[in-house]
């Protein structure tokens, strides 16, 4: 029980971290039809950028420095990269976030080096939240999931109750007509990646201490996100969240469910014994599979439901 | 007010617009007939800056061709084009809103103006626009035009596909913008509305004008209509 209650926390504060990422990169790929693949990348430069900022004037102003600063760098990119690269077609721009990448890491690796930074919670926060059945859950993780309900809240607002939220809602179907009724398409488009690097950017800050700040951690993220988008549905903010949740939480219950296949057919009479392949994968057990599920349900997905979850047209 | 001279247009490699050269004058209500892909839609795209248009496209002056269609749209075109595309998730009156330049700023359109015209859309203002029918959209997507406040309309087969009742509506609608005083320019495939209400017609043909002149001249021609239009 007290497993359970635990792991539904955790699940839900990496799905909400997967949903500040994922929620940027669905607005950005749906609006612009570009495949960001430098948004985990701007996850890690906000949790490097943190660290660093953080040790100069503490965490708390490098929360909201940070995630600016990423913001800043996403309309540069967008202004002075994609919109060019954007004029040669869909793979150009493809290949130019994808050749981010490698620059970012590059960068981030001759900056700060390959080992780990010591970037860890503020000692304020540092305290177990509460304690039950015997597992504390610590008040960090509480912090994060506060921050990441105001951020959806904060999106949420400007995207439902504001003119520029209406305008956006409108060009990710019809961006061209956006602009034939008067509209600067351009500028929205800098507006709506700013702020998706700005989110990626506070989702570093937030996850960085939370997991390791290293140069690995934008290669371990980025696919995850990938499948939240596509799983959740193109143009669906609401499928995204759905879907982040979802995968925050398979991920979070895989690692500690420790039964196999087999065990689960044992009761039921099925007992599998032997030396075949087939015994070989059915005992396996989940924990070990764990990292592979969200690929396979992205397959999945595909296979039989190209949209996604609530997504608005075919991936 | 708007003078297209020599207007190109291409997609990719092949050449669809040959030098067209059309006029609308201030208040006036001009037909653009042709069968399909003769390139009227792409007429209207290069002038709304949305295919990139090679030539001259001057309104009230002032040279157009090559500015964004965001610019285009605030120098006083209003665009509605033939696959309509409403905003299927936002509400009718959020797509009416965006037709809105700036919040809040009315011109010669209100919004009562629209619901008093088409009460269907007044009762379903508050629903998603994906969820009216192919005449409550053609109806939808030229009032959201309107809201901008446009001097000139350029309008792409509003009749195509609906009933003859809807027809008459969008009969209805285009007589109440010419009086009050914005110019149209309707792309057409069939004749009767055309005919009923321009003031001067264009037949175009494999990308060029082939024919200008006044419903009677065209009444009168058999030849054009045989070649050009009738199927």
């Amino acid at each position: 029980m007290e497993t359970l209650l635990i792991s539904v926390l955790n699940g839900l504060v990496y799905g909400m971290l997967l949903f500040m990422l994922a929620s940027g990169l669905t607005l950005i790929f749906s609006m612009m039809g570009v495949l960001n693949f430098a948004h985990a990348s701007i996850y890690m430069l906000g949790a490097y950028l943190a660290f660093t900022i953080s040790q100069f004037v503490g965490f708390f102003p490098a929360l909201i420095i940070a995630p600016i600063l990423c913001g800043l760098i996403g309309a540069a990119i967008e202004i002075w990269g994609l919109r060019r690269a954007h004029q040669n077609g869909h793979i150009a721009e493809l290949l130019f976030t994808f050749g981010l990448v490698f620059i970012i890491q590059r960068v981030v690796q001759m900056t700060w080096g390959m080992l780990p930074m010591p970037y860890r919670v503020p000692p304020s926060l540092d305290f177990p939240l509460f304690v039950l059945y015997g597992s504390n859950f610590p008040a960090y993780r509480g912090f994060m999931l506060l921050i990441s309900a105001a951020m959806l809240l904060s999106t949420w607002l400007l995207l439902k109750k504001t003119r520029v939220g209406l305008i956006i809602q409108a060009a990710l179907t019809h961006p061209h007509m956006v602009s034939a009724l008067g509209h600067n398409v351009p500028r929205v488009f800098t507006t709506v990646f700013a702020g998706g690097c700005l989110l990626a950017g506070l989702a570093g800050v937030i996850g960085g201490n939370y997991q390791t700040t290293e140069p690995g951690m934008a290669d371990s993220m980025g696919p995850i996100v990938f499948v939240v988008v596509v799983f959740g549905g193109l143009g669906s903010l609401a499928g995204c969240f759905v879907a982040s949740i979802v995968m925050g939480m398979i991920q979070t219950f895989a690692v500690v469910i420790d039964y196999s296949v087999a065990d689960v057919l044992r009761p039921l009479g099925l007992a599998i014994s032997g030396d075949t392949l087939l015994t070989e994968v059915l005992t396996v057990p989940v924990a070990r599979i764990g990292a592979l599920l969200p690929f396979v349900m992205m397959v999945t997905i595909l296979f039989f439901r190209p949209r996604g979850l609530m997504g608005t047209r075919d991936t | 007010m708007l003078q297209v001279r020599d207007l190109h247009a291409y997609y990719g490699q092949s050449h669809i617009l040959h030098g067209i050269n059309l006029d609308v004058k201030e208040g006036e209500i001009v037909s653009l007939l042709g069968r399909n892909g003769v390139g009227r839609s792409t007429t209207c795209k290069a002038i709304m800056g949305l295919v990139p248009p090679r030539g001259s496209i001057s309104f009230r002056g002032r040279e157009l061709a090559g500015l964004r269609s965001d610019l285009v749209a605030r120098a006083g075109i209003g665009y509605v084009p033939e696959d309509r595309q409403v905003f299927p998730t936002l509400s009718v009156r959020q797509n009416l809103e965006l037709g809105l330049k700036r919040a809040g700023k009315f011109g010669r359109w209100t919004f009562d103006d629209v619901f008093r015209l088409f009460p269907n859309l007044a009762a379903r203002q508050n629903n998603p626009a994906g969820v009216l029918s192919g005449g409550e959209q053609q109806m939808l997507t030229m009032c959201r035009a309107l809201m901008g406040d446009p001097d000139l309309i350029l309008i792409d087969e509003p009749t195509e596909g609906l009933a003859p009742l809807l027809v008459e509506q969008v009969g209805v609608l285009l007589a109440e913008i010419a009086s009050r005083g914005v110019s149209i320019l309707l792309v057409e495939q069939k004749l009767t509305i055309a005919l009923k209400i321009s003031r001067r017609l264009y037949v175009m043909g494999h990308g060029q004008i082939v024919f200008e002149g006044t419903p009677d001249d065209l009444a009168a021609n058999v030849q054009v209509r045989q070649e050009w239009l009738e199927v």
